[in-house]
C-alpha cells in the first residue's frame, strides 16, 4: 500500500508537469482550432531560460532562496510569453485562414526550427540544471519518501492554474478568450480586437510551458535541447484526453497520463510490459481515447458542418 | 512519352539495367549517394500516395520502413539460403520486408478512418514511435544496439527496378478510374461520401500500399547500408520524407521525385560548404546543420509557396487536359 502511495506522488507530480504543458495546447486549440506543434519546445526554452538566468539571479536575490526562485520562474515565463506572441505574429498570423494542413505543416517547421537553433545555440549536448532549490526527502512520513521539489511542482502547479481560472473567469481578456471560442466572427463584431486576444492566448500558454519546463528541470535536473519533443506529445495527449479546448479537462488529463505512466513504469514487473515501454503508454491512451471517445473525458461533440 | 506511364517504365527499367552493366568504376561515394536516391524516390512517392493523393498526413512513413527494413533483414539473415538463387531470394527478402510494412499500414489505417487532419498526423507519429520502441526492444534484431545485415545485395538495378515499379504503380493507380477515389477524398471527403465513394476502404488502401513500398525501400536500405538501428528510423527520418513530398508539391509525383534528388544530394553540398574555410563561420555551421535549413525551408513554403515548388503542373498526366469554355 505504503508503495502504491508513492507512485500516486510520484505520478501526481509529473502529471503536474504535463498538465501545465497541456494547458497551452488546449487554449490554442480552443481559439484557432489547431495544434501548436512548438509547444513543446516553447518548454524547452522555458528550461533554457531558467538556466542561463539562474546564476545572476541568485547573486541578485540570495542562493537557493524562495525570492530568486520566484524571480526565476517569473522571467523565465515573461521570456517565453514573448517568445509564443513573437512565433504567433510572424508565422501563425499570415496564415490564418489558410487551410489546416498548411498551418500544422508551418507549426512542425516552427518544432523542428526551434529543436535544431537550440541545438545550435545551446549545444546539442545535455546540461546540469543548477540547484535553484535545497532539495531532499521530507522527514517524518515513514516509508513515503516525498522530495522538495515534488511538493513544489505541485504547489506552483496549483498556483498557476488558480490564476489562470481567475484570468479566464473574471479578467476582461478572459472572457474575450472565451467569447473568441464560442465563435470567433460574432466575438469581432462584437468589439473584441481578434488578434490581441489570440496573441494573449499563445503568450499565456508559452508562459505555462516555460513554468513547465523549469519546474521539470528543478526535479530532473538535465536539460537537453530535445526534452520538449516527448512531454510535448504526451501533453498533446492529455489534452486529448481531457477534450480538447476544455481547460480543466487538460489538467485532469495531464494528471491522469502522469498517474498511468509512473504506475506502468512502477509495476512493469506486475503487468508484464517492461518499463522501456513507458514512452509508448501516452501514444497507446491516445489511440484507445481516439477510437471510443474522440472527444475526451469532458469534452463537447464538435459536428462538422457542410 | 511522359503521357504513357507503361513506356516510361519499360524505359526506366531498360535504362537502370544498362547502366547497372556499366557501373563498375563508379566512385563509391557517388554510387553511395545515387542507391540513396533511388531509396529516397521510392519513399518519397509512397508517401506521396497517401500525403499528397489521399490528402492524409502521415507522419510515420519511417516506421514503415523500419518494419519493412528489419523483416527483410531478419529474412536474409535467419533464413538459410538452401537451393535458391541469390535475387530470387532476396527478392522474397524485399517482398517480406514489404508485407510487414502493408500489415503495418492496414494496423494505422484502421483506426484513422475516424480522424483526419492534426490528429492523424500525431496517431501516425505514435505509431512510428511505437514501431521503434518495439525494435529496441527486440533482442533478436540487435535491440538498441543495432542490426548487421551480413549481405549487401542492393544494387543500382534493383534500387531503380524498385524506384520506377513504385511511380508506375503509383501512377497507374492514380490515373485510372479506380484510382480517382483517391483525389475525391483528398478534395472533399464528405462530398466524396456523398458521391458514394467509400472512403474507408480508399484512406486504407492507401495506407497499406503506401507502406508496402516504404517497406521494399526499407529492404533495400537494409541490404545497402549493411547496418540499421531503431535509431535511424526515428521521427525526424519521417520529417526528411514528408519535406521531399512537400517541396515537391503535394500530389505531384515528379515534382516529389525532383525533391527526393535535390534533397538527397543537398546534404552532401551543404558538407561540401561546411568544409569551405573562406566562408564565415555561422554560416559553415548552419550548413553543418541541415535540419535548420529543412525547418525554415518548411515555414517559407508554407508562408509563401503552399503548394510546394511544382504545384499542379504535370509531367505525368494520362488524361488530356480539359480548357474552360
Amino acid at each position: 500500500m505504503t508503495e502504491f502511495i508513492q507512485q500516486l506522488i510520484n505520478g501526481l507530480s509529473l502529471g503536474a508537469i504535463y498538465a501545465l504543458i497541456a494547458l497551452g495546447y488546449t487554449m490554442v486549440y480552443g481559439i484557432l482550432r489547431f495544434i501548436n506543434f512548438a509547444h513543446g519546445d516553447v518548454y524547452m526554452v522555458g528550461a533554457y531560460m531558467g538556466f542561463y538566468l539562474a546564476p545572476s539571479i541568485m547573486r541578485g536575490f540570495g542562493q537557493k532562496s524562495i525570492a530568486s526562485g520566484i524571480v526565476i520562474l517569473v522571467a523565465a515565463m515573461a521570456i517565453c510569453a514573448a517568445l509564443g506572441i513573437v512565433i504567433e505574429r510572424l508565422v501563425y498570423r499570415p496564415l490564418r485562414n489558410r487551410p489546416k494542413l498548411t498551418v500544422l505543416i508551418t507549426a512542425i517547421g516552427v518544432s523542428l526550427f526551434l529543436e535544431n537553433a537550440g541545438q545550435y545555440v545551446f549545444g546539442p549536448d545535455p546540461k546540469a540544471f543548477p540547484d535553484i532549490i535545497n532539495d531532499h526527502a521530507i522527514e517524518g512520513l515513514g516509508d513515503l519518501t516525498v522530495t522538495v521539489s515534488q511538493v513544489l511542482v505541485l504547489a506552483v502547479t496549483v498556483a498557476l492554474l488558480l490564476l489562470l481560472t481567475w484570468i479566464v473567469k473574471k479578467t476582461k481578456l478572459g472572457m474575450a478568450m472565451r467569447a473568441l471560442s464560442f465563435n470567433p466572427v460574432a466575438a469581432s463584431l462584437m468589439g473584441i480586437n481578434n488578434d490581441v486576444v489570440i496573441a494573449f492566448t499563445f503568450g499565456l500558454g508559452s508562459a505555462l510551458a516555460a513554468a513547465a519546463g523549469i519546474l521539470f528541470a528543478i526535479s530532473y535536473p538535465s536539460i537537453d535541447p530535445l526534452m520538449g519533443i516527448l512531454p510535448g506529445l504526451k501533453a498533446f495527449v492529455a489534452a486529448v484526453l481531457g477534450g480538447i479546448g476544455n481547460i480543466p479537462g487538460a489538467a485532469l488529463g495531464g494528471v491522469l497520463i502522469g498517474l498511468v505512466e509512473t504506475l506502468v513504469v512502477g509495476y512493469s514487473d506486475t503487468i508484464h510490459i517492461p518499463s522501456t515501454y513507458r514512452d509508448a503508454v501516452a501514444f497507446a491512451i491516445l489511440i484507445l481515447i481516439l477510437l471510443f471517445k474522440p472527444t475526451g473525458l469532458l469534452g463537447a461533440a464538435d459536428r462538422e458542418k457542410v | 512519352m511522359f503521357e504513357r506511364p507503361k513506356t516510361l517504365f519499360a524505359v526506366a527499367v531498360a535504362l537502370s539495367f544498362a547502366v547497372s552493366k556499366f557501373s563498375g568504376g563508379v566512385n563509391p561515394y557517388y554510387y553511395d549517394i545515387i542507391l540513396s536516391i533511388g531509396i529516397n524516390i521510392i519513399l518519397a512517392v509512397s508517401l506521396n500516395l497517401v500525403n499528397g493523393h489521399t490528402g492524409q498526413f502521415s507522419l510515420g512513413h519511417a516506421g514503415f520502413m523500419a518494419a519493412g527494413a528489419y523483416t527483410a533483414a531478419a529474412f536474409t539473415t535467419f533464413v538459410p539460403p538452401h537451393h535458391i538463387a541469390t535475387t530470387l531470394f532476396f527478392l522474397l527478402a524485399l517482398f517480406a520486408g514489404g508485407l510487414a510494412a502493408a500489415l503495418a499500414g492496414l494496423a494505422v489505417g484502421v483506426p484513422s478512418l475516424r480522424l483526419k487532419g492534426d490528429y492523424l498526423a500525431i496517431v501516425t507519429l505514435g505509431f512510428g514511435q511505437i514501431i521503434v520502441v518495439i525494435l529496441q526492444n527486440i533482442d533478436a534484431v540487435g535491440a538498441s544496439r543495432g542490426f548487421s545485415v551480413a549481405s549487401g545485395y542492393t544494387n543500382f538495378f534493383w534500387t531503380y527496378f524498385f524506384a520506377a515499379l513504385t511511380v508506375y504503380v503509383i501512377v497507374h493507380l492514380v490515373d485510372s478510374t479506380y484510382g480517382r477515389g483517391f483525389l475525391a477524398v483528398r478534395d472533399d471527403e464528405i462530398a466524396a461520401d456523398a458521391m458514394g465513394i467509400n472512403t474507408t476502404k480508399y484512406k486504407v488502401v492507401a495506407f497499406t500500399l503506401g507502406a508496402f513500398f516504404a517497406g521494399i525501400a526499407g529492404g533495400l536500405y537494409a541490404h545497402f547500408k549493411q547496418f540499421i538501428s531503431p535509431d535511424g528510423f526515428d521521427f525526424f527520418k519521417s520529417v526528411d520524407i514528408v519535406v521531399m513530398v512537400i517541396l515537391g508539391g503535394m500530389g505531384n509525383t515528379a515534382g516529389v521525385i525532383f525533391a527526393a534528388v535535390l534533397l538527397t544530394i543537398l546534404p552532401e553540398w551543404l558538407r561540401t560548404v561546411s568544409g569551405c574555410t573562406f566562408l564565415p563561420h555561422w554560416l559553415r555551421d548552419v550548413a553543418q546543420n541541415r535540419m535548420i535549413l529543412y525547418s525554415l525551408l518548411l515555414i517559407v513554403l508554407m508562408l509563401t509557396r503552399p503548394q510546394g515548388l511544382f504545384g499542379d503542373a504535370r509531367l505525368f498526366r494520362r488524361t488530356p487536359k480539359f480548357k474552360k469554355p
